[in-house]
């Protein structure tokens, strides 16, 4: 946001904040470690508000759960806006000093009231309006959110309105004060951070339109670079769905059973000239593929650094050699360089990590010596005597402010693109497990006392109105597929609304059912809402096709 | 909060029962039906999980209306207080008086302890057994049929030791009957448990010294009415907290700190160093805690103290509240003191009625509530810091010091806690002033002194006596050995004290006498035996006490008091591992590990009487009597 890919505060800011909004993300299961911090703050006497379709393990630790309706997210929080706004709580002097296009926003919200709201999203106008004035009011407040803002066909507009609620209350930029998205892996924000990504390159430059930057990587590495993006993973596909991507390489990654509309998925994947996967584990996906490379364990069979989600970048050491076959993934692309008929040499993880810093110099101050002396650094770090920037935009507060006003972006509620309706009157909604990782590759060979398979979540209303209990069969139908699972009675769940996972492929294909709507800007397809029949297995047989 | 419940519902009586201390539930998320709103809201937060502290009391609310506490309905009061069911299991589990097991709702506790061994406990459970049948333990399997009469338990000791054997009468009901009597019988409490709930009542002897001018602890109890706070004020109730709020907090505290007045509930802490240091204290609120939970075998003081004085522990709490900045103080009273609970909870009643407790008390400004929170039957929760844990709604596990109480008590606050008998020292303190009250009694301990006799004394009771006097001079005041016959031994300080011979009876009771002898006065017990008593089975008792109280937090205790008895069970039976000498050393071993290493005082004193029998009395030595 504002330029920079990554949460804007520090974990201790976080535990010294005094309101954390926690907009669908159920980090008590997802994101234990950083739930944690979250904890410090909430027993510190911090007050937590969690904004979920389900009143999830994080939700039972907040002041308030908003259980709003699935993709309502903007309707709630830009009726939260109109309550700061009528209640005299915009922050003049921050939005005069630091932001641009307030008068768009104030009167797009207008409309936004608390009736409609409550209307759209379910949530009582008066607990909307409490949430509202807890985070105006508070000296410090951060955003987090996770999956459930940006897996929705209209994801950076659900981001965006977010940023709106911090730009709104001058809650960015400031110590305790942020907006965090939370990273899934230890290394999501590596990943960001290293290039390896579409639209940037190591240090989030953008080669396209900044020539200093293109000249800049072209000189270090000897070749020109075409001025245009690479392809997300959404457009990958639609490339194979038309032909033009014929070959895919595949490094860490596990879509034949990540991606929404699983059926697809694999018929595109099967349809390739061909496909390399580069895995530690055989997964779903290295079975369709061509040639398999066996890959060591980025945790602890190779060295480097990982970047976590308050962007502190730190040092990973090996401690074991790869089993069998397996080698490095720096080797093994090397190893492909050379066959391709290009010699980088046998650059230790040192050697690449240096060249990063020499070209990205948000990195540049952060040699493996100080990585190690100063147990990791936050980017931004530009020299050896900086000392890594805590939390991001600083310079909004700064007088006069550095750089450009941050925007403000009118965004207007669009619901889910597949709503319940007669004939498929459930709204399911995916998500994940604490015991459970994912696709299952790195977890479902453990056991776990948690581990319960998959199971369709329902209320218990629903659950009485279908006659099944649980452990009780029930087809599950979208317009895409359909899949049979048990059935798993939860509280937590209002009628009407039913969870699934993807973490056990292998039992219950639950991909098949959701849905391709891909939101154009993210890439990110609409796994949080698709609409589903569901019908008990004894009395359905056979009316499934 | 992560609540992970079962299916289990909870009757109408169990609801009813914890609504009655909650009021009724909030939502659909705490108990409530499941309404519209509850699909897309719930409350919780700080303000919710600050409950927590009301398990204890809803516990006992469920346990006094049903006789236990089902699953059902822990899954109903945990729902209502946001406490994860498997940790509400934790504390219900950690204290006697509650069961999780079905139990006849009309239940006789009855006292096997070292006080009542001596005046026949084993004799009447005996043949409670025989004419009645076993003591109650829930029967195995899926099926529960809990008898519609009552049932009897063995208990430790129940704080009568002066009208051994004693024993305790619980019925759960809407209207629960809470009674404890002394001079029990197999016969009384036989119709006890048959429903004839008249035998169990025994008033209570007269104190002794009852009317004695010379009395400066005791000089209301037995001549006041307990009911009356006129009457209190007429014997002189109220001039001290009147005396307090002339001195002003600064000036009380100087003279408690003159006074010398040191702590009586063991420790001998400096009572005036305690006040400062809480007074001091910048974090706010502070929490005064009277320290009731009276479980010490062999002590008794200050249940006569609450039954016949309720008023001066009123006051007394009154007046440390003022000096030390508390505006909310707690009584945490044991839980079979249901007579001193009554009329405790008259006296504060009467007390607000009266302007004394409340708002801008005496119109000085200041303001101060007291609340009784009911131990449930666990030893350990005589420790400060486990009355913390268990105010709080925790098991009654001792924490680690520091941080000191005066720093970080209960709720992470400064807090002040104090003894009974301590407190209403204050109340002398202020008549006559702290440095008149610090020339009573010797150098190193000033004041008046209650003292628990019993055993095999001719008028087992509550002696209040000067600082000095001697143990012989005790024993005259109570009367003597029963009989004229010879004493093999008196236990001091209680469980947590040790043994001296009956040769050694010019031991002058006072902090500093008692620790040249080499023992300690503790909590102001003398228990007497005399030579008919098996005094290997009353170590084995003590022993067996220690492993039942141990809260098995920490290892050396947890494990060392179960050592201790198994050792102690062998010497008994004269089945020793090895030699006696070997089983001796042994016990040496586990007594010095649990003195060096246990957490609280539980475990560095669970082998002081061992070894007090051992080296003082010689027990186990060839030749030695009995």
């Amino acid at each position: 946001m504002f330029g920079a890919g990554g949460g804007t505060s520090s974990y201790r800011e976080v535990e010294e904040t005094d309101v954390v909004f926690l907009w669908g993300a159920n980090a008590r299961e997802n994101h234990p470690i950083f739930f944690h911090h979250v904890l410090k703050a909430i027993h510190r006497g911090a007050r937590m508000f969690a904004m979920d379709p389900r009143r999830t393990a994080s939700a039972q630790w907040a002041e308030a759960w908003l259980g709003l309706n699935v993709g309502t997210d903007i309707a709630l929080s830009n009726a939260m806006a109109r309550v700061i706004i009528h209640a005299g709580l915009a922050n003049r002097a921050f939005i005069d000093h630091a932001t641009s296009g307030y008068a768009d926003y104030a009167a797009a919200v207008e409309r936004y009231t608390l009736a409609y709201a409550e209307q759209e999203t379910g949530v009582p106008a008066d607990v909307i309006e409490r949430a509202a004035l807890a985070f105006a009011r508070a000296d410090r407040a951060v955003i987090c959110w996770t999956l459930g803002i940006t897996e929705h066909h209209n994801a950076v507009d659900n981001v965006l309105s977010l940023i709106n609620l911090a730009l709104l209350t001058g809650h960015v930029g400031r110590w305790g004060s942020g907006l965090n998205p939370l990273r899934g892996q230890n290394n999501v924000q590596g990943g960001g951070d290293m290039g390896a990504i579409p639209n940037r390159l190591a240090g989030f430059q953008d080669w396209t339109r900044d020539d200093a930057v293109r000249h800049k990587f072209e000189q270090a590495w000897g070749v020109p670079l075409k001025p245009e993006y690479g392809r997300n993973l959404t457009e990958m596909f639609h490339g194979m769905e038309h032909g033009d991507v014929r070959a895919v390489y595949v490094i860490g990654e596990n879509p034949a059973q990540s991606e929404a509309d699983q059926n697809r998925t694999e018929r595109l994947l099967t349809g390739l000239d061909h496909l390399v996967v580069q895995d530690v584990l055989m997964t779903r996906t290295a079975e369709l593929a061509s040639v398999v490379l066996p890959a060591s364990s980025s945790w602890c069979e190779s060295e480097g650094t990982v970047t976590n989600s308050e962007r502190r970048v730190q040092r990973v050491r090996k401690a074991l050699e790869p089993p069998g076959d397996a080698r490095d993934d720096g080797w093994i692309i090397g190893e492909i360089a050379r066959r391709m008929g290009v010699d980088w040499g046998n650059p230790s993880a040192e050697d690449v990590w240096n060249e990063v810093r020499s070209l990205a110099p948000m990195l540049a101050g952060m040699s493996y010596a100080r990585l190690e002396q100063e147990g990791g650094l936050h980017w931004p770090c530009y020299d050896e005597s900086h000392p890594g920037e805590e939390f991001l935009h600083a310079r909004l507060w700064a007088e006069p402010r550095v750089g450009p006003p941050a925007p403000f972006s009118v965004v207007e509620h669009d619901p889910p693109v597949e709503r319940p309706d007669a004939d498929y009157p459930f709204q399911l909604t995916t998500g994940r497990r604490l015991d459970a990782y994912n696709t299952g590759v790195q977890t479902g060979g453990f056991t776990s006392p948690l581990t319960r398979g998959e199971t369709c979540d329902m209320s218990p209303e629903d659950g009485a109105r279908l006659g099944v209990g649980d452990g009780d069969l029930v087809h599950v139908t979208s317009r895409r597929g359909a899949v049979v699972a048990p059935v798993r009675l939860d509280r937590n769940l209002r009628a009407g609304l039913v969870f699934m996972t993807l973490h056990y492929q292998d039992q219950v294909r639950t991909n098949v059912l959701t849905i391709d709507a891909t939101d154009p800007k993210s890439g990110t397809a609409e796994f949080k809402a698709c609409a589903v029949r569901i019908e008990p297995v004894r009395a359905a047989a056979g009316a499934v096709a | 909060m992560d609540l992970h419940l079962l299916d289990a519902v909870p009757t109408a009586d169990e609801r009813a029962a914890v609504d009655a201390v909650l009021g009724p539930p909030e939502d659909g998320w705490r108990g409530g039906p499941r309404g519209e709103r509850d699909h897309h809201t719930a409350t919780g937060g700080i303000g919710v999980r600050a409950s927590r502290h009301l398990l204890l009391p809803v516990l006992h609310a469920v346990q006094s209306r049903i006789g236990w506490i089902s699953e059902g309905a822990l899954m109903y009061l945990c729902q209502r207080l946001t406490v994860p069911p498997a940790d509400a299991y934790g504390v219900a589990t950690f204290y006697a008086l509650l069961s999780t097991v079905p139990r006849p709702k009309r239940i006789v506790h009855v006292c096997d302890d070292i006080g009542c061994r001596c005046r026949g406990a084993e004799t009447v459970c005996a043949e409670l057994e025989r004419t009645v049948g076993p003591a109650w333990h829930a029967p195995d399997g899926e099926a529960h049929a809990i008898p519609s009469d009552g049932a009897w338990i063995r208990t430790p000791c129940l704080g009568l030791c002066d009208q051994a054997p004693a024993a305790l009468l619980t019925e759960a009901g809407a209207v629960p009957v809470e009674q404890l009597f002394g001079n029990a019988t197999a016969a009384t409490i036989a119709r006890v448990i048959g429903g004839d709930l008249a035998a169990a009542v025994e008033p209570r002897p007269k104190l002794a010294q009852a009317g004695d001018p010379s009395l400066r602890l005791l000089r209301r109890v037995d001549v006041a009415d307990p009911a009356s706070f006129d009457d209190y004020r007429a014997h002189g109730g109220y001039q001290a907290l009147r005396r307090a709020v002339e001195l002003g907090p600064d000036g009380v505290i100087r003279e408690v700190t003159d006074s010398k007045l040191a702590g009586r509930g063991g420790a001998a802490f400096p009572t005036g160093r305690k006040w400062d240091a809480v007074a001091r204290q910048p974090v706010r609120p502070h929490y005064l805690i009277c320290n009731a939970d009276e479980s010490e075998p062999g002590t008794f003081k200050d249940r006569v103290v609450m039954e016949g004085d309720p008023y001066g522990v009123v006051e007394a709490m009154t007046i440390a509240a003022y000096a030390t900045g508390c505006e909310k103080g707690f009584i945490y009273l044991r839980g079979e003191y249901p007579l001193a609970h009554e009329r405790l909870q008259h006296a504060i009643d009467q007390a607000k009625a009266r302007g004394f407790l409340g708002e801008n008390i005496m119109d000085r400004g200041f303001r101060f509530a007291i609340e009784i929170r009911k131990g449930a039957g666990a030893y350990i929760c005589g420790e400060e810091t486990a009355i913390f844990n268990s105010i709080e709604g925790f098991r009654g596990e001792p924490r680690n010091k520091p941080p000191f109480p005066v720093q970080s008590g209960v709720f992470g606050k400064p807090t002040l806690i104090n003894n009974v008998e301590t407190l209403v020292n204050v109340l002398e303190i202020l008549r006559i002033g702290g440095p008149a009250y610090a020339a009573i009694g010797t150098e190193g301990s000033t004041g008046p002194r209650l003292f628990c006799l019993s055993g095999h004394v001719a008028r087992p009771g509550v002696y209040e006596v000067t600082f000095g006097a001697t143990l012989r001079a005790l024993l005259a005041l109570a009367g003597g050995v029963p009989g004229g016959r010879p004493i093999q031994a008196v236990l001091l300080g209680g469980a947590a004290g040790g043994f001296v011979r009956g040769d050694e009876l010019d031991i002058p009771l006072t902090f500093e006498g008692t620790r040249a002898a080499g023992t300690t006065l503790g909590s102001g017990v003398i228990m007497v035996f005399d030579d008919t008593v098996d005094l290997k089975d009353i170590l084995r008792r003590v022993a067996a006490f220690f492993r039942d109280e141990s809260c098995g937090q920490c290892v050396p205790c947890r494990v060392g008091t179960v050592r201790q008895e198994e050792a102690l069970h062998r010497l008994q039976a004269n089945r020793p591992l090895g030699s006696t000498a070997d089983e001796v050393a042994l016990l040496a071993e586990i007594g010095l590990a649990m003195k060096d290493a246990s957490i609280c005082g539980l475990g560095q004193t669970a082998y002081a009487a061992v070894e007090s029998a051992i080296k003082r009395l010689k027990l186990f030595e060839p030749g030695t009597a009995r």
